[in-house]
């Protein structure tokens, strides 16, 4: 088992027929995962590498019955995007596509709220469930099938502590790449809710950095209803202060942000935090033994 | 992206938001016209990307345009240093002028997003012209907080109690809820971040006014706003972060002397944060976006090296699958064109990660390469200390 994708997701790319989509659902199909469509507005009729392209989310549904999404379309059209794969009933979308005004993500999100949709990014690496099926942008040679679920804010930074429960022979169930944007669909405690009611995920990694109050959220929850050992790592601690993300939003968290903040919460909520990024596999084994 | 008080008092008022008379100068001389527009007796405000202005003396009354002119003289070109600018402050180019206002009640109002709720939200206090994180922390019962359902958008409703809640009655209320549901219209319209006026204040005359207003646009949606662009101030920005946002990297200086440049915020910061752990001091923050590229690879590291502080280099790129020798040529082409001496170290992972080494030890350069972070931040610490 796992969470969100295996080897059965019927996967659909939209903006399969851009630069980084088409690339992207070549590697995620040579790491075996099942592309059945693309769609791409205007394109509708042709195949890409084999896969047929259809002009509207609905069609290639009704047509190749896939239930998951990932999505590649620019800026512009990315909220549409997310809108129009909440429409068609989809089980999931991850949305790559980094950059995506904040104005039309309010409204996406409140729409994909009510939706029967669950959204994972914008602005993310995406999910991998290891050995069965890759649906996002991240190496997958990097990935053990394993007992660990991942889940992080980060793109690059996940790659390096996956990497290191892999050297140390800690393979992964899932990793879930939640996005770094400041409105995402899925958030920790989603992610964590379902490892927690993953058979086959024994222990939680989670990845935070600085700003916002979402890891004191997720510890918070973590004490109170986490079966599994849990291990953390935050970005960020010598990050210079000054940089300040904008007058009234740091009232919002109250005061909350700074990175030696988060790590005193998790360690507070029984969650062991590794103190260097070198050592982010060892906290995990750590957490496992205790 | 950041903007001038002159420039949100623009947009401001573009939406039927009442702000004081005033004009932007250039020279001493439009500062000492401008004060004699106003009659002699107005406020003289430095403008720079940064509050806290006026304790660290860059907002003063002065009573004759004479006196604004001497002001002026003092203001122009020197370096206004704030708890929000860092140690080296921020080069005052332009003062704004106003007149002053007999003022009777203060209050703060802005709009920003709620990151928990993923709305927009409304914030207000009857506590203005303090900063808002002050009465957070001292009276957080003060503040009122409306988080702004996008489907309804801001009802007239709503604006009423906030401004009841600020202590404001009959003819005023109304014009302070009209205000605020303008305000929510500019916010949208311009994707704004932030748009915050602190104080708006009622003067004696019973008049609205937003004294001192700040404006926030969100940079992701700045390509659908033709102007903002040319809005920018770039005397109020570091000239190695201008040429960094030209090639789309996100580059912020510190104060160290090891240049780095990683690829992805996250793993960023992480590696600061390893550096210090091994006793190194970061002399930049330096992201190349999570699929650094060759071309962007060599621009960063052109802009690392553009900074004299900067004694050595620490390159951490965890390709995945962006090949490591097309990483480690960008890299030497860029150390080569500028003539680079100084020692480097190289952390790579992603594929034909070893034909990368090789590249990279035959180059010619002062390189070493690191098996993993904290090798490579312990070799880097090294050869700096034996440099």
């Amino acid at each position: 088992m796992s969470i969100l994708i295996n080897s059965n997701s019927k996967i659909l790319v939209q903006g399969i027929t851009g630069k980084s989509g088409l690339f992207h659902t070549q590697q995620c199909r040579a790491y075996g995962s099942q592309i059945v469509a693309g769609v791409t507005p205007g394109k509708g009729g042709v195949h890409i590498e084999g896969i047929p392209v259809f002009n509207t989310v609905e069609e290639a549904v009704h047509y190749t019955g896939a239930t998951v999404s990932m999505i590649f379309v620019p800026p512009p059209g990315a909220a549409d995007a997310i809108l129009e794969a909440c429409d068609a009933g989809l089980e999931l979308a991850v949305c790559i596509t980094e950059g995506i005004p904040v104005r039309d993500m309010v409204l996406a999100r409140a729409i994909q709220e009510r939706s029967k949709t669950l959204l994972v990014g914008p602005n993310c690496p995406g999910v991998i469930t290891p050995g069965q099926c890759k649906l996002g942008i991240m190496p997958g040679y990097i990935h053990t099938p394993g007992k660990v679920g991942v889940v992080s804010r980060s793109g690059t930074l996940t790659y390096e502590a996956v990497k290191q429960l892999t050297d140390l022979g800690l393979g992964q169930s899932t990793c879930v790449g939640i996005g770094g944007d400041p409105i995402i669909g899925m958030k920790y405690i989603d992610v964590l809710k379902r490892f927690n009611d993953d058979p086959e995920t024994e222990a939680v990694f989670m990845i935070g950095e600085i700003g916002g109050g979402a890891e004191e959220e997720a510890a918070y929850w973590i004490q109170e209803h986490m079966k599994k050992p849990v291990a953390a790592f935050i970005a960020g601690v010598t990050a210079p202060p000054g940089k300040r993300m904008g007058h009234a939003g740091a009232i919002i968290t109250g005061g909350k942000g700074k990175a030696e903040d988060k790590i005193r919460t998790l360690q507070e909520c029984g969650v062991v935090v590794s103190t260097s990024p070198t050592r982010m596999g060892e906290a995990m084994q750590e957490a496992i033994k205790k | 992206m950041n903007i001038h008080e002159y420039q949100a008092k623009e947009i401001l008022s573009t939406y039927g938001i009442p702000v004081p008379r005033n004009r932007v100068a250039l020279t001493a001389d439009q500062v000492e016209r401008g004060a004699k527009m106003m009659g002699g007796h107005c406020v003289v405000k430095a403008q720079i990307y940064a509050g806290g202005r006026g304790k660290a003396g860059g907002v003063k009354v002065v009573h004759h345009p004479e006196q604004a002119a001497e002001l002026a003289k003092e203001l122009f070109g020197k370096r206004l240093v704030t708890p929000q600018t860092g140690p080296e402050g921020l080069k005052v180019r332009r003062i704004l002028v106003e007149e002053a206002v007999e003022i009777a009640r203060e209050f703060y109002l802005s709009i920003t997003l709620d990151r928990e709720q993923s709305r927009y939200c409304l914030i207000a206090s009857a506590e203005g012209g303090v900063e808002i994180e002050e009465v957070a922390r001292k009276a957080p019962e003060k503040i009122h907080m409306l988080t702004i359902d996008p489907f309804t958008g801001l009802r007239t409703y709503q604006a009423r109690k906030i401004a009841l809640a600020l202590g404001l009655t009959g003819g005023v209320c109304e014009d302070c809820v009209e205000l605020i549901l303008n305000l929510y219209k500019c916010c949208l319209e311009k994707d704004c971040s932030l748009v915050e006026i602190n104080p708006l204040v009622v003067t004696r005359a019973g008049w609205l006014l937003a004294m001192d207003a700040k404006i926030s646009f969100d940079d992701n949606a700045v390509y659908r706003h033709r102007e903002y662009p040319d809005m920018v101030d770039y005397s109020q920005l570091d000239p190695l972060e201008i040429t960094a946002g030209k090639y789309d990297l996100a580059y912020i200086k510190l104060t160290g002397n090891i240049g780095c440049m990683v690829n992805g915020a996250g793993l960023a910061m992480a590696t600061l944060d390893v550096l210090k752990e091994y006793g190194g001091e970061p002399a930049n923050f330096l992201d190349v976006g999570g699929g650094a590229t060759r071309e962007k690879v060599a621009e960063a590291f052109k802009i690392i090296l553009q900074d004299s502080d900067v004694q050595a280099v620490f390159v951490n790129i965890f390709g995945g699958i962006m090949r490591c020798d097309v990483i480690a040529q960008g890299i030497i082409e860029a150390a080569n064109e500028v003539k680079c001496l100084l020692p480097i170290v190289v952390r790579m992972d992603g594929s034909n990660v070893e034909d990368g080494k090789q590249l990279l030890l035959e180059s010619g350069l002062n390189v070493q390469i690191g098996d993993n972070l904290g090798d490579g931040a312990q070799k880097i610490v090294a050869m700096l200390a034996t440099a």
